[in-house]
């Protein structure tokens, strides 16, 4: 294609063609930190018109690559760093098999990981984005790697998506990040890119042993009770995209997950008393 | 060479891995997963040595096939369950086929909806059957509905929403109005039966049915993965028996498909080295027009050639089924679609 970047994001690489330029530099520019990686990738993205007229007038971009979902709609050329994202995204929600993906974030203290799952707005982004500035690395948001031979949690460092009110939450807690662009009135709203600490992306390919696993909830009083087993173990499977795919693999995987670990679901209304309640649980 | 050419070559001669750099790897990756080949290429490079990141590839790739592979066979064993007293025999078509014999060509094959054939008296049993046995409609839609029972070689899609898996019940391998008639009562009368109560179409008939399904029917799309299972049919039953061609030309005649097959034979001599016999080996010049089809893939797994996809899908079209049908059936699918065919307009024009 036209326009390419290769970049490496914990064990994966990525190859990313677009028919613009301007995707292509805005990726350089947000993945500036990250090992540019010119090897064979894991995975092929590409950002490409959706008819062949649309390279210029009214540019839209539609997601494709190894992987591609029929009927996806595509996104305006100024969008093109988030469709890169989504397509970076759906790679690995189709065609990830050495590792048991979650839809979670982690954060890690030397080689200990806390895994935090949830439904979709119940916060964890923001959670683990701001629990860097309390002595954590960012292990991965959006996407939990669990290797199912041993049991580790590897890292996947993207840079976080943050949405609307977040954004000035995170932008206030961390005035030196390294940001992407601001992306207005997108499908989810507005979104803006925080790439993690430094220390998140030295670590980048040091993977860490799940110790704590959380089911947080924002917006509401302080409040914790312990997840069995079992409701951890479905909700789980419920939450991750190839567990079906991996067979056994993936069952033991998850089974010898939740066993290993501490399970809560924590209530909280501020991420500083989420922070108290995570050290205590630690 | 592209990177679908060197697909090919490395399909038939692993040992070509040596020769490769990191580039024409990205390329070939690229191109045997946008035409469902890389699980084959995988077990064909089984145990050589590759590149770290190449070989991680392959093993995704690997594991997947053979997640594919269970799960395949389980879906077929569901059907047989379901179809236990609907008294008719169950021969499993393709993919499954293939899997459920040991068959080379199922060798890390990708596999997707289960396709059974079944005699047509026995269509309504069956479908009762499916249904009764948790199987649902996937097209709700009814004209699509009553196409398909009207017009085409199979049943309307049925889906079993637990497994999330898709089963085409056929009754025969072509649809009716198409130009050539398979015989669908030889079919069934010379099928194999498998150790598990399932069966199996004969070997030429096996043949038969994929050069059909790439050649006489569809747009050529997941075509090169079809060829190579053809490659591997010819070369595991002709080695099985030296009849094999004898038998072979006889089933392509029955079959009205003689056409059909000779070109099949000729194409996967000429991409894959088949072994063939004189007589079928020299490519017509409307084989190289095949070809460019087959192989029209970039190195970044792009559809490329454009002109040449949309010949085959107008010609596609027009094996199915007479002109004035034809443009029938398009001008109802265009007013359904047409409503949606335009993304949405980017945000500044929708305040």
């Amino acid at each position: 294609m036209r326009h390419s970047f290769h970049v490496r994001v914990g064990p994966v690489s990525f190859r990313i063609g677009s028919a613009w330029p301007e995707p292509i530099r805005q990726l350089r520019a947000l993945y500036r930190d990250y090992p540019q990686d010119v090897g064979v990738p894991d995975f092929t993205v590409r950002l490409a018109p959706s008819r062949p007229w649309r390279r210029w007038v009214r540019p839209s971009v539609m997601i494709e690559g190894d992987y591609v979902i029929p009927d996806a709609a595509p996104l305006p050329v100024a969008h093109g760093l988030l469709a890169a994202e989504m397509g970076m995204n759906l790679q690995m929600a189709m065609g990830q098999r050495r590792f048991l993906l979650l839809h979670a974030a982690a954060v890690a203290r030397d080689d200990r990981a806390i895994v935090m799952t949830g439904e979709s707005g119940a916060g964890k982004s923001t959670l683990a984005a701001l629990l860097q500035a309390r002595g954590w690395r960012l292990m991965a948001d959006e996407f939990v790697l669990l290797e199912p031979s041993s049991g580790l949690i590897h890292p996947f460092p993207r840079p976080v998506s943050l949405k609307n009110g977040a954004i000035d939450v995170a932008a206030a807690a961390f005035p030196d990040a390294h940001w992407g662009p601001l992306m207005r009135d997108t499908p989810k709203g507005a979104i803006r890119h925080l790439v993690p600490m430094p220390d998140g992306l030295a670590a980048g390919e040091q993977p860490a042993r799940p110790v704590l696993l959380l089911f947080p909830r924002f917006g509401l009083a302080a409040e914790q009770r312990p997840v069995g087993a079992g409701e951890a173990f479905v909700r789980l499977t419920q939450a991750s995209t190839n567990y079906v795919i991996l067979g056994e693999r993936g069952f033991a995987a998850l089974t010898g997950l939740v066993r290993g670990v501490t399970r809560a679901a924590i209530d909280y209304p501020d991420v500083e008393t989420a922070a108290t309640m995570i050290e205590a649980l630690w | 060479m592209t990177p679908a050419r060197t697909l090919a070559a490395l399909l038939v001669d692993p040992a070509g891995a040596q020769a490769l750099n990191d580039a024409d790897w990205t390329g070939v990756l690229a191109v045997a997963r946008a035409e469902q080949l890389i699980g084959t290429l995988a077990a064909r490079l089984d145990g050589l040595d590759v590149p770290t990141r190449v070989r991680a590839v392959l093993a995704d790739a690997s594991a997947t096939a053979l997640e594919g592979r269970r799960q395949a066979l389980w879906e077929a064993e569901m059907a047989r369950r379901a179809l236990r007293d609907a008294d008719a025999p169950v021969i499993l078509l393709k993919g499954t086929a293939f899997a459920a014999a040991g068959l080379d060509a199922g060798q890390g094959r990708s596999i997707g909806d289960l396709d059974i054939l079944v005699p047509h008296a026995s269509l309504a049993a069956v479908e009762e059957a499916l249904l009764a046995h948790g199987w649902m409609w996937v097209k709700p839609d009814p004209y699509d509905d009553a196409y398909y029972r009207q017009w085409m070689h199979e049943l309307p899609p049925l889906i079993h929403p637990e497994r999330d898996r898709m089963i085409d019940v056929h009754h025969t391998i072509l649809p009716p109005t198409a130009r050539i008639t398979p015989d669908a009562a030889k079919l069934i009368a010379r099928a194999v039966p498998l150790a598990n109560g399932l069966a199996m179409l004969s070997p030429p008939d096996m043949v038969v049915h994929a050069a059909i399904h790439l050649f006489g029917d569809g747009d050529l799309s997941g075509g090169l993965r079809n060829l190579w299972d053809i490659d591997r049919l010819l070369r595991e039953f002709s080695e099985n028996d030296g009849d094999f061609w004898i038998a072979l030309s006889a089933a392509a005649v029955e079959h009205e498909a003689a056409a059909v097959v000779a070109r099949a034979v000729r194409l996967s001599h000429d991409l894959f080295a088949t072994p063939v016999p004189d007589a079928w080996a020299k490519l017509s010049t409307v084989d190289h027009w095949y070809r460019r089809r087959l192989l029209a893939r970039d190195g970044w797994g792009r559809a490329t050639r454009p002109a040449t996809r949309l010949a085959f899908y107008v010609r596609s079209h027009w094996l199915r089924m007479p002109p004035a049908m034809l443009a029938r059936h398009l001008w109802i699918k265009w007013r359904k679609t047409a409503g949606d065919r335009e993304p949405p307009p980017p945000p500044a024009e929708r305040r």
